[in-house]
């Protein structure tokens, strides 16, 4: 007591009312947001899907759609269409995963680098390039002759395109599951001077099982839900995802939209259901005390992965390469002379010179304002005490969106926005609805991104923080905000990217003034405009790479100016 | 500095349907540094974190300093806390972690940056102000952690397993450090640990806790010489239990041999269970110990070396079959030759002898 006085450091009065009140009520509002913009507009469609003309109808809107003989084309079409989608994507995604992370190629980060431009890219953009290449006019229609096949359009185009498309996300899965594996199995084995194919057999594809089943469901979804590319390069070709839209903008049949949509929705809630098991599994396969894998050179085995890798870079850029030479040309193929004509008269013409701009708008809206409400949605409910009644109910909404085709949530938000009773109708039909569908239909990644952030906090910080009475929203600031940082950026970049590529869900929600690019490419492309269509995609690409590039840029610059913590280490 | 720091009356705690605390009472002295101890899953944790207002009790008041602070939110309390991880900010120097709570009291900064150099100075490390905590060992990690909770000289520390974290032989060093230093500062503190070693070194009193319940209460002294249940002889320590049958008087049969002792209040022919530490013996360097009371002849069946101390396990005359552990310093075990067969013989401490019903 002598040595060590006890200046008056006494506690201020305490604003608890007030930190209790930020904390149920920021939770409060996080549940909240997330029934009015998910989980009431999805009811709508569910009351809508058993109604007609107002009455409840029961299931006859289901019987008549049943009975019809479009719906059996089109729902064996869609089966076909994702399952040969996905039996194309996941062995190509795992070999390219497999090269990159178990041999010794050169240049990895480039190729995976190559690999991810796809997300980058409308789905429509490789729609449009396989056209260039294999349609009527095709420079390598020929090569169609080879697979016996007639024409590009159709369910061919349509798989190709949506392997391009889809890859890169089976390729992120595959990396991940292919990066962990214990090297002490592969000793063990080699121990026992087992074949390199037997080690395949039983310990690579064993290991990496979970991820292939993973990427299976996230390929085929994407497939069940895909709506750009069968309306691109489907031809005649129905699928549900254009039953949708035929009844919903065709025939403006709600009902029968609401039906289309929960048929679609089946599917991809089983593949939702299967992956999200297997994920949880996934969890348990490696210990703590794993000994992570190196690979060591093998020339043969090398060479061979060397090849294919590159053979496979080389067509992503071929196809990304097509549109966009296309989209510069005069007359595909016939006057190859340079113009700019498809990114000027041509957006004029058709009316759609301001959806690159809205395009833009909204993505910088979602990237900013989606982070923000992703990033504090996942801190108040890891991070905040009390109101445990409200955390389910927020972690099962969060998850939602992963299994709601962006379709159905649109018609969601149509019959719920624009019902004459809900006073939030004034949002129907301006940007802020675009924006927030876009945020509420990535919500999942993001969510679960921020999430994985957090728990990598100490859990005491609050408690920590609480007994030198700084309120918890200080420590937010101070310390949570700053070393989740680079969590929050890719957040962003993920909003930022998808809303500039985003169509299904925006398709039934835009309006004349705010028409997006990608949604405008659909109009261009259906208006045989295809030079400008490809214009339009050109620009997503080009602005997805540059903003992808800025983002990247800003957080290197930020993590050296605010992360210097993280770089050191003991001494 | 004397009086009453903290009350804690029927504290009552379930989660569901398990129950983590049952009605516990405690007081606990201003200036002395208790230690909470027990296995897993013994309660000592919920508790502190009850006291710190981290966790609710069912039931149960909590009153520090006379003021009822049951239902107070944890920034109405008056502490300061350390916990096993530390929780250092990670992307916060040294001297801004330790001047997190300050900066928030609207202090002058050079009042802040003052107060921060005393604290530093305090556990030991004045130079490590702009390092950040990625750049200490665990044990200085620990260290600043407990200056930052010191920082705005709270009435109560807490200390929750503070240095599970840490190898053997810091932990052995901040054990002194952490005792030294709330010695010098004053202040009220409670420690949860499940090292028992930890919890008698360190403490003005132990509290020795089980299934939700307080076992014991007492100095470090008495908690090992006079555990007050089967449990804590068996938690704090090695012990032996012996089956054997009760003689009256003080007097008890284990096997064919009978052991004469202080405990009483059990009638002839209760079963019983004699609860010994293996140091609780007279070996022949201290005398002639065949002339002692409770005088006998055992065989070693096996010897643990343990550093200074070997821990032999014994096969003793009349016993039938019931093992003894016994402890030798390594002179001892030299001297007199223990090693596997040889045969001892020793005297048993009846002073020491604590009985419990078998029942």
């Amino acid at each position: 007591m002598t040595a060590v006085a006890r200046p008056d450091f006494a506690p201020r009065p305490a604003r608890l009312a007030s930190e209790t009140l930020v904390a149920h009520g920021g939770l409060f509002l996080v549940a909240a947001a997330l029934a009015v913009f998910l989980t009431l507009p999805l009811a709508s469609l569910l009351v809508r899907s058993v109604q007609g003309g107002g009455q409840f109808v029961g299931f006859a809107n289901f019987a008549e759609y049943f009975a019809a003989p479009a719906f059996a084309r089109s729902a064996q079409n869609t089966l076909v269409f994702a399952g040969l989608t996905t039996g194309i994507t996941v062995p190509l995604a795992f070999v390219f995963a497999y090269a990159i992370q178990r041999s010794c190629i050169p240049f990895k980060s480039v190729w995976r680098s190559i690999a991810m431009i796809p997300i980058l890219a409308p789905s429509m953009l490789a729609a449009l390039s396989f056209i260039y290449l294999f349609g009527n006019q095709g420079w390598l229609k020929f090569v169609l002759g080879w697979f016996g096949l007639q024409s590009i359009y159709g369910l061919p185009g349509m798989v190709l395109a949506m392997v391009f498309s889809s890859f890169p996300h089976a390729v992120m899965i595959l990396l991940a599951a292919l990066a962990l594996s214990d090297a002490r199995l592969y000793e063990a084995a080699d121990s026992m001077a087992t074949p390199g194919w037997r080690k395949f057999l039983t310990i690579t594809l064993p290991g990496a099982r979970y991820g292939l089943i993973s990427a299976a469901m996230v390929v085929f979804t994407m497939a069940v839900s895909e709506f750009g590319i069968p309306k691109v390069i489907g031809g005649n070709t129905g699928v549900l995802a254009i039953d949708v839209y035929k009844q919903v903008i065709g025939q403006q049949n709600f009902s029968m939209g609401a039906v289309v949509g929960l048929i679609l929705l089946a599917p991809v809630l089983v593949a939702f259901i299967i992956d999200y098991a297997v994920r949880k599994r996934q969890k348990a396969l490696l210990t703590a005390r794993s000994v992570p894998y190196c690979p060591r050179p093998a020339p043969l085995r090398d060479a061979t992965l060397l090849a294919v890798v590159i053979a496979m870079c080389a067509f992503m850029l071929l196809v990304v390469g097509m549109a966009v030479f296309g989209s510069f040309v005069k007359v595909w193929p016939y006057n190859l002379s340079f113009t700019l004509n498809h990114y000027t008269y041509g957006f004029e013409e058709a009316g759609v010179d301001h959806a690159y701009p809205n395009s833009v708008k909204m993505a910088l809206w979602c990237a900013l304002f989606g982070a923000a409400v992703t990033f504090a949605g996942a801190y108040w409910l890891e991070k905040t005490r009390g109101a445990d009644f409200l955390r389910p109910a927020i972690q099962l909404q969060a998850m939602m969106p992963m299994a709601v085709p962006g379709m159905v949530l649109g018609i969601g938000y149509i019959l719920f926005f624009n019902h004459p009773a809900n006073p939030l109708g004034f949002l129907y039909g301006t940007m802020t609805i675009l924006v927030l569908s876009t945020v509420i239909h990535f919500y999942s990644s993001s969510h679960l991104t921020a999430v994985t952030a957090l728990k990598q906090l100490d859990n005491e910080f609050e408690s920590v923080s609480a007994s030198l009475k700084v309120p918890f929203y200080k420590t937010f600031w101070r310390v949570t905000v700053p070393v989740c940082l680079p969590s929050i950026i890719d957040i962003s970049r993920y909003y930022f990217v998808n809303a500039m590529t985003t169509i299904s869900c925006v398709v039934f929600l835009y309006s004349p003034k705010t028409t997006l690019a990608s949604i405008s490419i659909l109009h261009l492309d259906e208006a045989g405009n295809v030079g400008s269509a490809a214009a339009m995609a050109t620009l997503i690409v080009a602005t997805s790479g540059v903003v992808t590039v800025l983002f990247f840029v800003a957080e290197w610059w930020l993590v050296r100016r605010t992360q210097r913590w993280r770089e050191t280490t003991r001494n | 500095m004397t009086g009453e720091a903290l009350r804690l009356e029927g504290i009552h705690k379930a989660f569901g349907g398990f129950v983590a605390l049952q009605s516990v009472d405690l007081a606990i002295d201003a200036g002395e540094l208790v230690c909470f101890v027990g296995p897993s899953g013994c309660g000592k944790t919920t508790l502190l974190r009850i006291i710190a207002g981290l966790e609710s009790q069912t039931r149960g008041r909590v009153i520090q300093n006379g003021r009822d602070i049951s239902t107070a939110p944890p920034s109405a309390r008056d502490y300061g806390i350390v916990f096993q991880s530390y929780a250092l900010f990670p992307n916060l120097t040294i001297d801004e972690n330790v001047a997190y709570g300050l900066v928030n009291r609207r202090r002058a900064r050079a009042q802040i940056d003052a107060r921060v150099k005393e604290l530093l100075t305090l556990v030991g490390l004045p130079d490590s102000g702009p390092k950040y905590p990625s750049q200490l060992s665990g044990g200085q990690q620990q260290r600043i952690a407990l200056a930052r909770a010191l920082a705005t000289a709270p009435s109560l520390l807490l200390l929750d397993e503070p240095l599970s974290a840490l190898d053997a032989k810091e932990r052995e060093r901040l054990r002194g450090e952490i005792r030294h230093l709330q010695k010098r500062v004053g202040v009220t503190t409670i420690m949860v640990t499940h090292d028992q070693e930890e919890a008698l070194s360190m403490s003005d009193r132990v509290v020795v806790m089980n299934h939700g319940r307080i076992e014991q209460v007492g100095t470090p002294l008495q908690v090992y010489e006079q555990p007050a249940t089967p449990f804590v002889a068996d938690f704090l320590g090695k012990v032996n239990v012996l089956r054997a049958t009760s003689l009256g008087e003080g007097r008890y049969r284990v096997g064919r041999v009978e052991l004469a002792t202080q405990a009483n209040g059990y009638a002839a022919g209760e079963a019983v269970r004699l609860y010994l530490r293996p140091e609780d013996r007279l070996l022949p360097d201290s005398g002639p110990v065949e002339r002692m009371p409770n005088a006998m002849r055992g065989r070693v069946l096996g010897v643990d070396f343990l550093g200074t101390y070997c821990l032999a396990a014994m096969d003793v005359e009349g016993f039938e079959g019931q093992k003894l552990l016994v402890y030798f310093s390594l002179n001892q075990a030299l001297e007199m030759g223990v090693r596997e067969g040889a045969t001892i013989p020793f005297a048993l401490r009846g002073e020491r002898v604590r009985v419990f019903s078998a029942a």
